[in-house]
């Protein structure tokens, strides 16, 4: 596919990146000259410098054969504007990156009206995987699918967890509990377990299950399950606003802290429920002052990424919260594992994975759509959603008598409203949503095959 | 340096060279040249096994960084040259091994300067492969083989950087894969035309192949002692055309297939290109109209003469050593100049003069008005710093190279005309310089050490000073 990309900033660099792994014709767009010879010495891509607004500039990059168009600056309307004049010139299809809470209530209305395929909102998502957490403190990250009718929890082994030094092979039986671990992580070495698997302190292990089923499970194991009633967000920034918004919305006590005054009376307009504190944050008296001990949430959300490592340690230290923790730079991560952080969210990859998913759905496949995609461990391995559309050589057969790639797991089934953990015995269907876990890459149901 | 990523990438340089020489092996059979074929067989079994042995290696770092690119490409060139000589020696034609050597990177790097007094005894495989070097050389091996292989990483595009003329190197299209097969396709393109024009022109073909190498990979040996003289005015004149043709830049045919014809025309560095050549073939001809019959016959040798130059391909049609003196000046303006970037041509390419005389005229008017602000643009585009210092810096190395050359050279005692074209000739990829080294003489009068020279002035040409002079650099060979 033939895809544009405008702005080089840190997403779109990241979102480069990720494309140039799957084959595709890349230009990239950026008036820093410095910015495109870095990323064009590295990835096959060609570099254009210019203003993407400019017709002359999207011509240069080939628009007319353009597929897609993500406008991914750092101005929301340079975005926009990019995406309107590329959607007008060519005929490929547009993606913007549009934060301001400004345009959050005429988002859909923007999107229609201007005609763009998708707006991606990163504060918005990363937000929301938040809120999510929060819900849900037991796990250290959460994936969704089939529109939060599934989900993919990963979760901490502890000594007193009920799954250590367990097999696999007796989880359902002990526990009794409709769930399935798809992954594994150790040290560093990522697992799709057997049977004969066991598990030990220490591991991250990923299950797939309904938000209910889950909750069952966790209780069963001994995992702490508690609601979240207070947190404290540091940072007032784009993200701390919709996070508050969505935690308010559901009845969770919110305290923000910020240093900057007129961005404490900014989000304190906004948000007339949450409490908003003016004072210095790296001041641990400050946040001892503000009860950082007694609450059960606390997230990092400032724009440096030491600050919020050294502010979620410290609130580790003091507290018993559910720490969150943002990470800007991509590139240290496998140093940051290292650390106990609780859960890192990283806006930037959740920027990139929402795009490459739209991108991977735009790869028309004959048998099925990629309904979802994410990129696990640092992209080590992909949980990826099938809309299955057609009949192929995967459907209707028995899933033990299908010869299925190694290192692939097929982990669940949506058909309808009812949700099969499925077994050699199960089969796909026309109209199923599967799920499927793989360390190899997979564009279409049937690659999950042996060829 | 990461050495074991170099060491894989020669080693599959040598394989595509073992393949390359199976070519003349079979021209040679084709010839009852048994002997020479066998010669030819067993340097490319001797390509392929060290090759092999070299790619065996697991590469423990993908990283090829720009110092690697350089590094890497320069080497491949060397070793390259080295290999392709075997043969020459290995045949007797060209017994000392300097000399074959000499013969191999002026092939490959498509100077076409010989060492060699009679062309024709030689053996036809070693005609064939003499002339296949220019074409293998004219656009670059590694471009070839990024067309073919899969991608060494997304870095791959230092090696190309390294490899292709021009001040700043850009992608056709996205890929790098595609870029260098559209270059290819060009390439090939622009060798069959030119055989199928030969061919109406009732020259054999085997005389059409190593005419039609020359030409395209704008090389210039000849397969006859005197060059193309002996050819018909229309052959002559059809290579000519391609001389010229293939000095222009290759993203104008690349605009030109795209259908983009604004643009393709509006190439200042392609406009200059033609305007100079116009201009120098309308000075010549009224210059040595006097020498010959008609005007029509001066006309036909100084446009074959300016487009051999200026392209750098030196074929000859008559001898222009004999010209007067206006005519020879005009043709050693031309060396320096060269083609365009982007071509298979050498020389320091129009679009860096363009840029230097826009340079020039800046300073001039930054006198004038001292707190002027203006931009140098080329078609259009703002030239970046970057790409402004480093036409200055190779402008100056350039010439540094040039003199030191000159200077080596002298140790040989002949005229001060014979050496300065010699250098030049050679570090602008020519082949024929004036007087003892012009179009009718050759190289085989400089003593090893002149021809190591030489030698070396002709890679730093062809590859553009920076990748052969890097490896000169003690920190360059370090390892992280």
């Amino acid at each position: 596919m033939n895809i544009i990309v405008v702005g080089c900033g840190k997403v779109g660099r990241t979102l480069v990146e990720q494309l140039s792994t799957q084959n595709h014709n890349l230009v990239i767009i950026d008036e820093r000259e410095e910015k495109i010879n870095k990323v064009t010495d590295e990835i096959d891509a060609k570099g254009i410098i210019g203003n993407g607004v400019s017709n002359q500039v999207l011509l240069e990059a080939g628009i007319k054969q353009a597929h897609l168009l993500i406008a991914v600056t750092g101005s929301d309307e340079q975005n926009l504007l990019c995406c309107v004049i590329a959607k007008k010139t060519g005929r490929c299809k547009t993606i913007a990156r549009v934060r301001n809470p400004i345009y959050f209530d005429d988002i859909s209305f923007i999107r229609e009206e201007l005609g763009l395929s998708m707006i991606i909102n990163p504060e918005l998502t990363c937000a929301n995987e938040i809120a999510r957490l929060f819900q849900f403190p037991s796990a250290v990250k959460i994936e969704t699918f089939s529109k939060g009718r599934i989900e993919l929890l990963h979760f901490n082994i502890t000594a007193d967890c009920g799954l250590n030094n367990l097999e696999l092979m007796h989880v359902r039986s002990k526990f009794n509990s409709d769930v399935l671990v798809c992954m594994v992580k150790r040290d560093d070495e990522l697992i799709i377990p057997r049977g004969d698997f066991v598990f030990r302190e220490g591991d991250v292990a990923a299950i797939v299950s309904t938000p209910a089923n889950a909750s069952a499970f966790f209780k069963k194991i001994g995992i702490n399950t508690n609601r979240i009633n207070t947190v404290m967000l540091i940072g007032a920034g784009t993200l701390s606003y919709y996070l508050a918004r969505r935690l308010l919305s559901v009845g969770i006590q919110t305290k923000i802290l910020d240093m900057d005054p007129v961005r404490c009376e900014q989000i304190s307009e906004q948000l007339p429920k949450a409490t908003v504190i003016c004072g210095d944050v790296t001041d641990q008296k400050v946040l001892l002052q503000e009860g950082l001990p007694a609450v059960n949430g606390f997230a990092a959300l400032t724009g440096l990424d030491e600050e919020n490592i050294l502010l979620s340690l410290y609130a580790k230290s003091v507290s018993q919260a559910k720490c969150v923790t943002k990470i800007n730079r991509t590139s240290f991560s496998s140093v940051l594992s290292g650390i106990h952080l609780d859960t890192i969210t990283y806006p930037i990859l959740l920027t990139a994975d929402t795009i490459s998913k739209f991108v991977r759905s735009m790869d028309a496949s004959p048998n099925s759509n990629v309904e979802n995609l994410y990129q696990l461990e640092g992209g080590l391995a992909e949980a990826l959603e099938f809309y299955i559309k057609e009949e192929s050589a995967v459907t209707g057969v028995p899933l033990g008598k299908l010869k299925l790639k190694k290192n692939v797991l097929v982990c669940c089934i949506t058909r309808g409203r009812q949700f099969i953990i499925p077994r050699g015995h199960d089969e796909l269907q026309v109209g199923d949503l599967v799920i499927v876990v793989t360390r190899s890459g997979i564009h279409d149901i049937s690659d999950i095959l042996e060829k | 340096m990461n050495f074991s990523i170099i060491i894989y990438i020669i080693g599959r340089i040598l394989q595509f060279e073992g393949a390359f020489l199976l070519l003349p092996a079979f021209t040679g059979l084709i010839y009852g040249e048994f002997e020479d074929a066998l010669v030819y067989f067993l340097t490319a079994l001797l390509c392929f096994v060290v090759g092999f042995i070299m790619g065996r290696k697991k590469i423990t770092h993908k990283e090829l960084y720009a110092r690697e690119g350089f590094a890497c490409v320069a080497l491949s060139w060397i070793t390259m040259g080295a290999f392709g000589a075997l043969p020459f020696v290995f045949t007797g034609d060209i017994p000392r091994y300097i000399d074959a050597l000499f013969e191999t990177i002026s092939g490959f790097t498509t100077t076409g300067a010989s060492i060699l007094n009679n062309v024709e005894a030689l053996s036809h495989a070693n005609l064939f492969w003499r002339s296949f070097t220019h074409w293998i050389g004219g656009m670059g091996v590694f471009v070839f083989m990024m067309a073919i292989l899969p991608m060494l990483g997304a870095s791959s595009f230092n090696l190309m950087k390294a490899e292709s003329p021009g001040p700043s190197v850009d992608k056709l299209v996205p890929k790098l894969k595609n870029s260098a097969k559209i270059l290819y396709f060009i390439y090939i393109g622009m060798t069959i035309l030119e055989i199928i024009c030969l061919l109406i022109c009732r020259l054999p073909l085997f005389e059409t192949l190593c005419t039609t190498f020359g030409t395209v990979g704008t090389g210039g040996f000849g397969i006859l002692n005197s060059s193309l003289s002996a050819y018909s005015p229309a052959i002559q004149n059809v290579v000519t055309v391609f001389m010229i043709l293939s000095g222009i830049n290759y993203t104008a045919y690349f605009c030109l297939l795209m259908k983009e014809f604004k643009q393709a025309f509006a190439m200042e560095e392609v406009r200059w290109y033609l305007i100079i050549i116009l201009v120098s073939v309308g000075i010549i001809t009224w210059n040595i109209t006097p020498m010959y019959d008609n005007v029509g016959t001066s006309l036909r040798h100084a446009f074959f003469q300016v487009g051999s130059i200026i392209t750098t391909t030196g074929f000859m049609t008559t001898d222009f050593n004999l010209w007067p003196e206006l005519s020879k000046n005009i043709l050693v303006i031309l060396m320096f100049i060269g083609a365009c970037a982007g071509s298979t041509g050498g020389g320091m390419k129009i679009s860096r003069l363009i840029i230097l005389f826009k340079a020039v005229k800046k300073e001039l008017s930054t006198m004038i008005h001292p707190r002027m602000v203006r931009k140098i643009r080329l078609d259009g585009h703002v030239i970046a710093n970057e790409t402004l210092r480093s036409v200055n810096v190779y402008i100056s190395v350039y010439f540094m190279i040039l003199f030191i050359s000159l200077l080596l050279i002298s140790l040989d005692e002949f005229g001060f005309t014979t050496n300065f074209t010699a250098v030049i000739a050679t570090l602008n990829n020519i082949g024929p310089g004036l007087d003892m080294v012009g179009p009718t003489q050759n190289f085989s009068i400089f003593s090893s050490f002149s021809k190591c020279v030489l030698i070396f002035d002709m890679l730093v040409g062809r590859l553009e000073l920076f990748p052969v002079l890097i490896l000169f650099m003690p920190s360059c060979w370090k390892k992280y």
